[in-house]
């Protein structure tokens, strides 16, 4: 399946229990196959609009597109199969060997077993992962690398058109992080799935990101390729969070 | 037990083969109070582990149902519903049934937010979910609750000889009556094996269990 399109049209979103916005008018496009990055300090609103693609969260205003149908009118868990899903804690079912865990969204969906099984292969090959070695571990037997591999493999099990990524590469050493970077980016790209990835760490949106979309407060900033960004900072904010990751 | 029954029972020889049968019979009150508590406290564990609300209530309850003596359980039970089995089973359900409840409530609350997070986010339905990632990850723990109830049980289930449920309690007391230390003694031992092999039973299952992980 190739990329979906995603779709914020004035998105707000105010949780039940707070007092201010965690999101306000956030309107912007993504193509068929692009991989945006959200950057933005904490607490700025990043996790939420990640969560609303998949209906996690749903907007208190605006209105979320997939291939310009409104997610609210599709039913949540048959659009949550077809949005890959990965998280920073990861979260591998650690009753479940990595096959199992990886094989987690085609076995919802139905297929038959000797497609999970290419596609369980398939998966672990592309995010480095020899099967015969790893198919049948457990996630406790896994290195944070290793363990994010999977995380990363599972959110693409169901061949989904939108890939969505909540800081995937935040738990691990510098080095294995460069090399995730590199490797999840490629997959992606091979396969063509429209990514929304948050991240807190400038370097790594400039690296992979088609566009980066700055957040602040709730609202975007900036969204625009990384060289525009780094050349033409659209506020003082978006200049002095990127300040020394001009090359 | 009225008398001319309990002089026929005297008037016997030390019979160590109604040892087997009595044990079968505690084996089966025992597993029949186990089940039932299963039954009762599981559910209600899965439901304290849910809600805020009841949570509170409901340890308390186990909490203190814990620390009543099995035998004031049994007592409790005479005038409500007279003597025999049934009344034994319902006692020992009673008193199996905290460490289930708190122990289905531990492990499914100790389930990670994480691995939730990725069920729901992956489009698992809440009830696939629960079988799916919530009930295995919480069994190993659940399970240690059933391993306590059920050694607690078997030792418990001595007592109901004193409400005319038979077991290896009539053999003990009847050993002491008369003086006939062999048959005490095997039965004593018979009870302790019984419960120490449950207990070993399920230990290895749930070692085994969080091994495999
Ligand atoms: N479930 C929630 N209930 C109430 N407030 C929340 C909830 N989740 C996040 N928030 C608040 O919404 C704002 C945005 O949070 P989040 O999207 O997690 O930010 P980020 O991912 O950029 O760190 C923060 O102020 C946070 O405290
Ligand atoms: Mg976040």
């Amino acid at each position: 399946m190739s990329g979906a399109t995603i779709g914020f049209d004035d998105v707000g979103v105010r949780y039940a229990d707070a007092d201010g916005d965690a999101l306000r008018g956030v309107s912007f496009d993504v193509a068929s196959g692009e991989v945006v990055a959200i950057v933005g300090p904490s607490g700025c609103g990043k996790t939420t609009l990640l969560r609303t693609v998949n209906r996690l969260v749903e907007p208190t205003s605006g209105a979320v597109l997939i291939d310009g149908v409104d997610v609210r009118t599709m039913d949540a868990v048959a659009l949550r199969r077809r949005v890959g899903y990965a998280i920073q804690a990861v979260g591998l079912f650690a009753h479940m060997t990595v096959a199992e865990n990886v094989g987690i969204v085609p076995s919802l969906l139905g297929w038959p077993r000797d497609r999970i099984d290419r596609r369980v292969d398939d998966l672990l090959e592309r995010v480095h992962l020899d099967p015969k070695r790893f198919r049948d571990r457990r996630p406790r037997k896994l290195s944070g690398g290793e363990a994010q591999r999977v995380g990363v493999a599972r959110a693409l099990g169901g061949e989904p058109g939108v890939l969505l990524m909540d800081e995937p590469f935040g738990a691990v050493d510098a080095i294995v992080r460069a090399a995730l970077q590199d490797e999840v980016t490629r997959v992606v790209r091979d396969l063509g799935t429209t990514t929304l990835f948050v991240t807190h760490d400038v370097h790594e949106a400039l690296r992979i990101a088609d566009r980066i979309c700055v957040m602040n407060g709730g609202r975007v900033e900036q969204l625009d390729a990384p060289a525009a960004i780094l050349a033409n900072p659209a506020t003082d904010f978006v200049r002095r969070l990127f300040e020394g990751a001009r090359a | 037990m009225d008398s001319p029954a309990r002089a026929k029972l005297l008037a016997q020889p030390p019979m160590m083969h109604d040892l087997a049968a009595h044990a079968m019979q505690h084996l089966i009150l025992a597993g029949t109070a186990l089940g039932a508590a299963l039954l009762l406290g599981a559910p209600m564990g899965a439901i304290c582990a849910r809600s805020g609300l009841l949570r509170g209530p409901l340890l308390a309850a186990a909490g203190i149902g814990r620390t009543i003596p099995s035998l004031a359980v049994l007592a409790l039970m005479l005038p409500l519903l007279g003597v025999g089995v049934p009344p034994a089973i319902v006692a020992l359900a009673l008193l199996a049934i905290p460490p289930i409840l708190v122990n289905v409530d531990l492990g499914i609350r100790a389930v990670p937010a994480a691995a939730l997070d990725a069920a729901t986010g992956l489009g698992m339905t809440a009830r696939q979910r629960f079988a799916r990632v919530v009930a295995p990850l919480a069994l190993p723990v659940a399970l240690s609750g059933v391993r306590t109830a059920a050694t607690e049980t078997i030792a418990s289930a001595t007592l109901a000889t004193f409400i005319g449920a038979g077991g290896l309690g009539d053999d003990i007391v009847r050993g002491l009556q008369t003086g006939n230390d062999p048959l005490l003694f095997a039965a004593a031992a018979t009870v302790a094996m019984l419960a120490l092999a449950v207990e070993a039973g399920l230990g290895t299952l749930v070692s085994a269990m969080e091994a495999r992980r």
